[in-house]
């Protein structure tokens, strides 16, 4: 199972959500789910089976299958609330 | 003995192996376990090696499009983009910028930990970039090595530091709350942008967020996709302005001009890919055992984000303040070649970020009147900072790119003036100064440095 972050320039932002999802999984005992974070323009979807992007640039996200989309990039509640909804979906909980 | 010191020195001034050395002391600072050191050791190593790579394809792209200029207008034209200097500077400068890189995040906890500035700057490539700019303003003003490193990972921690203050009074206006900052080196831009913003808003600002826009400028948000269209376009006026007699017989070997100019513009945008690939490499081990070691020392510290994180606060005040920015920096080419001056051609990705983000921060204190001001302004200052950055960079002064973003600008000229001045000892005098200044516990009005 792999998640990748997503953003324009694939630097910071993206990194971030990386680091935040990592913390949220261990936080929900989830293992074996390898995150990464990549710019728009390397993300295929293949690199993962679901994305985070921001809202920002969802429309530029469309093509890559299961994608979850951040309306406000630094709230740990709403992240760990989609994460949590992502695991119960795939049943890792 | 003498042999032993060699192969010493060997390894510890290739850059690669030195950044790998860092990376491996924060995995076992973390106790990762054997399988995860190795892969980021290697991956920090093969990363640093890439943006020398990608160094070598801009500097391919970039010659040509000098020459052009110079045979067309007469004057020397510059296109900022921090990607393209930084990998130029890397060749001479990169175990340098490398141990300013480290000392100065090692500097930037202590004095989150003993001041009242709590901000832990995470945006990674940017203070890779600030450590360079620093390692070639120390080693030009006249510093030996371990001066250099020294008072270079001072001033980056001071900057990591001050930078995210100075925009944090407009980040608590638009969230709401004190918990995170702004880590992006154009805070000055920023701040002007919401004080402009303060100064024309009026009483009742409308925001931006009450105008309905078209969808459809999303690509402009994909940077490989706006660097190589904005660099297409300046090849071609450049190319039709020199003229293809002169590009045919002196650039491209008889190629038809637009041709290569095309080819040379893809090739500029190919090599910021790679340079950012491995950026992104390199990055990848040393941020999360900067953000983990940090957190712990630091009690109540505050992660200083890169500028992404204000956009979806305002998405039409990213668009107007890119387009406002943008105009600013067109405007003030025009000045620059009226003037005479090096001509400052206005990037896409310096604009588009920050002409954003003052957008967001003009919107926030005035409305659509003052993301249009503040981001104006904010594409002035951004325009003509790295006129008076380019001699304070030594050779790297004629390079055909400089820093973008308006915090280099104000650091490097401050630091830069300081050493014509007064040599290395003016500034290791302020960086003392700025520093005591900080240790002052209560409410003070921070200089910027």
């Amino acid at each position: 199972m792999k998640i990748l972050a997503v953003c324009g320039s694939g630097l910071g932002t993206s990194f971030m959500v990386e680091m935040n999802i990592n913390q949220v999984l261990g936080e929900l005992g989830i293992t074996g789910v390898e995150v990464s974070h990549s710019d728009l323009s390397s993300a295929t979807p293949a690199d993962a089976d679901v994305f985070f992007l921001a809202k920002d640039i969802a429309e530029g996200g469309e093509h890559l299958g299961e994608v979850i989309v951040l309306d406000n990039i630094i709230d740990m509640d709403e992240l760990r609330e989609k994460v949590r909804k992502m695991a119960e979906e795939r049943n890792l909980i | 003995m003498t042999g032993v010191l060699t192969t010493l020195v060997d390894i510890l001034s290739q850059p690669s192996i030195l950044v790998a050395m860092i990376a491996l002391i924060g995995l076992i600072a973390q106790r990762k376990n054997l399988s995860d050191t190795m892969k980021g050791t290697t991956k920090t190593f093969v990363g640093f090696l890439v943006i020398a790579a990608g160094a070598g394809i801009l500097e391919v792209a970039l010659l040509p499009f000098g020459t052009m200029f110079q045979e067309a207008f007469n004057v020397a034209g510059v296109v900022p983009n921090n990607e393209a200097i930084v990998a130029l500077a890397l060749n001479e400068y990169g175990s340098s910028t490398a141990l300013i890189m480290f000392f100065g995040m090692v500097v930037n906890v202590i004095i989150a930990r003993f001041t009242r500035f709590k901000y832990i700057f995470l945006t990674g490539h940017h203070a890779l970039y600030m450590a360079c700019m620093l390692a070639v303003i120390m080693a030009v003003a006249g510093f030996t090595t371990i001066p250099q490193i020294a008072a270079g990972a001072v001033a980056l921690g001071i900057i990591m530091t001050l930078s995210p203050a100075i925009v944090q009074p407009f980040i608590r206006k638009l969230t709401g709350n004190d918990n995170v900052a702004l880590g992006h080196f154009s805070a000055v831009g920023y701040a002007l942008s919401g004080l402009v913003g303060k100064a024309v808003g009026g009483k009742e600002p409308t925001s931006t967020e009450k105008i309905n826009f078209p969808k459809g400028l999303g690509f402009l948000r994909d940077s490989t996709v706006s660097i190589a269209l904005t660099m297409v376009v300046m090849y071609f006026v450049v190319a039709i302005a020199a003229g293809p007699t002169f590009i045919e017989a002196e650039l491209s070997d008889g190629t038809n001009f637009l041709v290569f100019s095309l080819i040379q513009a893809g090739n500029f945008a190919a090599g910021v890919f790679v340079i950012l690939a491995g950026v992104r490499l390199v990055l990848a081990e040393i941020v999360p055992a900067f953000k983990g070691i940090s957190t712990k020392l630091v009690p109540n510290a505050k992660p200083a984000l890169d500028v992404p994180i204000v956009f979806t606060y305002a998405p039409n005040a990213v668009l107007i303040g890119f387009f406002s920015s943008f105009a600013g920096g067109l405007f003030s080419m025009i000045f620059m070649a009226l003037a005479g001056s090096t001509i400052i051609l206005p990037g896409v990705v310096p604009h588009f970020f920050t002409g954003a983000a003052a957008g967001v921060f003009g919107n926030a204190t005035g409305g659509i009147k003052g993301a249009v001001a503040g981001s104006f302004v904010n594409g002035i200052i951004i325009s003509f900072l790295p006129v008076f950055l380019l001699p304070v960079l030594g050779d790297l002064g004629f390079a055909n790119t400089t820093f973008s973003d308006a915090d280099f600008g104000v650091s490097g000229i401050f630091f830069g003036s300081l050493a014509n001045f007064a040599g290395p000892v003016a500034i290791v005098i302020s960086l003392i100064v700025i520093l005591l200044l900080m240790a002052i516990p209560f409410k003070k009005k921070e200089k910027t440095a």
